[in-house]
């Protein structure tokens, strides 16, 4: 919010003269550049905004509310759709926290591939936030550019999970199947052409001189307010804050793995595109590693209160069978208490709080989204900048509505 | 267990803080609300906590007092996480807000209040925030149905 001085709603939608001269501007809720759909309430003087109110609220659809009413493993595919760009993510934070919560630890062999996967999800995540940020400031080659590298992900990780927006890859305990025979070879084919599109996209974007003067020194965010606001991932990296969960507290493996956290100095749009350009080289270093050293075994918790008994033990031996009713119909049931997993996300911290009763069922599931913290502090990046700048900056915020607004 | 940060939080606040306990490594303190914003104040500024990464609540009907402010920090100087909570009850759902101390409390605060009706003392702009004005009730509480229908709003011009 602009200080002191009260926001003013305009009695109608299109645009209305305020007594002093000021315009307010109505952009959104369905603006071409609103990925997903917010609405801001801009005070403009002439092309200068100088307040502004952002209205989310459009995609809600109760995804904790839900998730009180379902057992843990159903609410997985529900984690999917928080942040559709990287689900896969999001299904490893959750796995992870109800873990946790129960005291267990997977497989060695599932913590890889987890982590295998949530580095091709920080990649789409990536390469759709850059594609279509440059669309929008009209590089339209380029988005075509990385979507291509993206579809060539989404292939990739479809052939190991089943599906390209909505995979559901992970359980409480382990994962739904294991990497297919030949993922190795494809995951090398695709780096291979990840890394010529990304570097096509380089060549045309980064020293771009309207691309550069789009974006240098845009959406200028100080450190102190970044912290204060709360921003993680590429947002507070880009003001020069080296704040990466994998490095700061590594969960699964991420502790084996040689791979540096790219930062900015001046915290505008500029910087967040370097950081993320350079943090897709890097997800592809850990990705590489993580394939170089993937052990073999199970992927499923040898538990059989935790993870599905194999389906000849069901039909075979009478424990095995209650099992499988009790985790179908039940749950998996952890014990009384309440944990937070914080996971690096595309966009910063993705944070897992859940509160259990020991039913099947959460008490309290709470999801952090990174980019609410980030659509927060849009207010503050857009103020006293221009009206064409709100369209470089909301690209490189990344708003995922799902994630958003849950 | 005994760790220097609760330990430390309960001889500067020996009155408030109710209880401390580290499930699962977990560190977390419960406090009074009432010394919420002063305990706060004092990770911020004393302990080094400088990011407020989440600010939740949870409902736990019928339990008397009712509802829990959960509150998340991190230092990034020290990579430590604490949670701080305190139980608010439902015939006194008021906290006193956060946001003087973190400008990222504004929105956390916001969704509280829609989903819970807690109010938050001192915030500049309490108004829902998911919810659209006119929304009867508060979606997160208990005895909120899964399934509760809303009245439909006339067309505003």
């Amino acid at each position: 919010m602009n200080g002191t001085r009260k926001h003013e709603t305009p009695k109608h939608p299109d645009l209305e003269k305020l007594e002093d001269g000021r315009l307010v501007l109505n952009m959104g809720p369905s603006h071409p550049a609103m990925h997903g759909i917010v609405r801001l309430l801009l005070t403009v003087e002439g092309e200068r905004v100088v307040g502004s109110d952002i209205e989310i609220g459009y995609l809600h659809r109760g995804f904790e509310k839900t998730c009180e009413n379902i057992t843990y493993n159903q609410c997985i595919p529900y984690t999917d759709r928080l942040n559709y760009v990287s689900p896969f993510i999001n299904n490893v934070g959750y796995a992870l926290a109800v873990e946790k919560l129960m005291g267990i630890e997977t497989t060695a062999r599932c913590k890889y591939i987890r982590v295998i996967m949530s580095e091709l999800s920080r990649l789409t995540d990536h390469l759709t936030c850059i594609g279509a940020n440059a669309m929008e400031l009209a590089a339209f080659t380029v988005y075509f550019y990385l979507i291509n590298a993206r579809e060539e992900l989404y292939r990739l990780t479809d052939s190991v999970a089943g599906g390209r927006v909505t995979p559901a890859y992970t359980r409480v305990g382990g994962l739904t199947r294991d990497l297919p025979p030949d993922f190795k070879r494809n995951a090398a084919e695709v780096f291979r052409k990840v890394r010529r599109n990304i570097s096509d996209a380089d060549k045309l974007l980064t020293r771009n001189r309207i691309f550069y003067d789009r974006l240098r020194g845009t959406g200028t965010i100080s450190r102190e307010d970044a912290v204060s606001l709360s921003f993680t991932g590429p947002a507070l990296r880009s003001t020069g804050v080296p704040l990466d969960v994998r490095k700061a507290t590594p969960y699964l493996v991420y502790d084996r793995f040689d791979f540096d956290v790219p930062v900015g100095s001046n915290g505008d749009n500029y910087d967040r595109y370097l950081v993320r350009m350079e943090e897709m080289q890097q997800s592809m270093r850990i990705a590489e590693q993580a394939l170089a050293q993937l052990p073999d075994g199970p992927i499923n918790h040898p538990d059989f209160n935790v993870s599905l008994p194999p389906k000849e033990e069901v039909y075979g031996n009478i424990e095995a069978l209650m099992a499988h009713f009790k985790l179908t119909f039940e749950g998996v049931k952890p014990p009384k208490g309440e944990v937070y997993q914080a996971v690096e996300g595309g966009n910063g911290e993705v944070g897992f709080y859940i509160v259990s009763d020991g039913t099947g069922r959460p008490l309290r599931l709470r999801v952090r989204p990174p980019c609410f913290a980030l659509t927060g502090g849009l207010s503050k990046m857009i103020q006293g900048g221009y009206l064409a700048d709100i369209i470089a900056t909301f690209g490189q915020v990344n708003m995922i509505g799902g994630e958003l607004e849950r | 267990m005994s760790s220097y940060l609760l330990d430390t939080l309960k001889a500067r606040f020996t009155d408030a803080v109710l209880a401390t306990h580290a499930f699962r490594g977990d560190e977390t303190a419960v406090i009074r609300k009432e010394a919420l914003a002063e305990a706060a104040a004092f990770l911020k500024k004393e302990l080094g906590f400088d990011f407020l990464m989440d600010l939740t609540a949870a409902d736990y009907l019928p339990r008397e007092p009712r509802f829990e402010l959960v509150c998340h920090f991190y230092s990034s100087a020290h990579n430590y996480r604490l949670r701080l909570k305190c139980p608010v009850p439902a015939d006194d759902a008021a906290v006193d807000s956060l946001t003087p101390l973190w400008a990222g409390a504004n929105w956390f605060e916001r969704e509280v209040y829609d989903m819970f009706g807690i109010k938050f003392n001192g915030h500049p702009d309490l108004r829902r925030i998911l919810m659209y004005d006119g929304f009867e009730g508060h979606p997160l509480r208990k005895d909120y149905p899964l399934k509760k229908r809303q009245p439909r709003l006339p067309h505003k011009d």
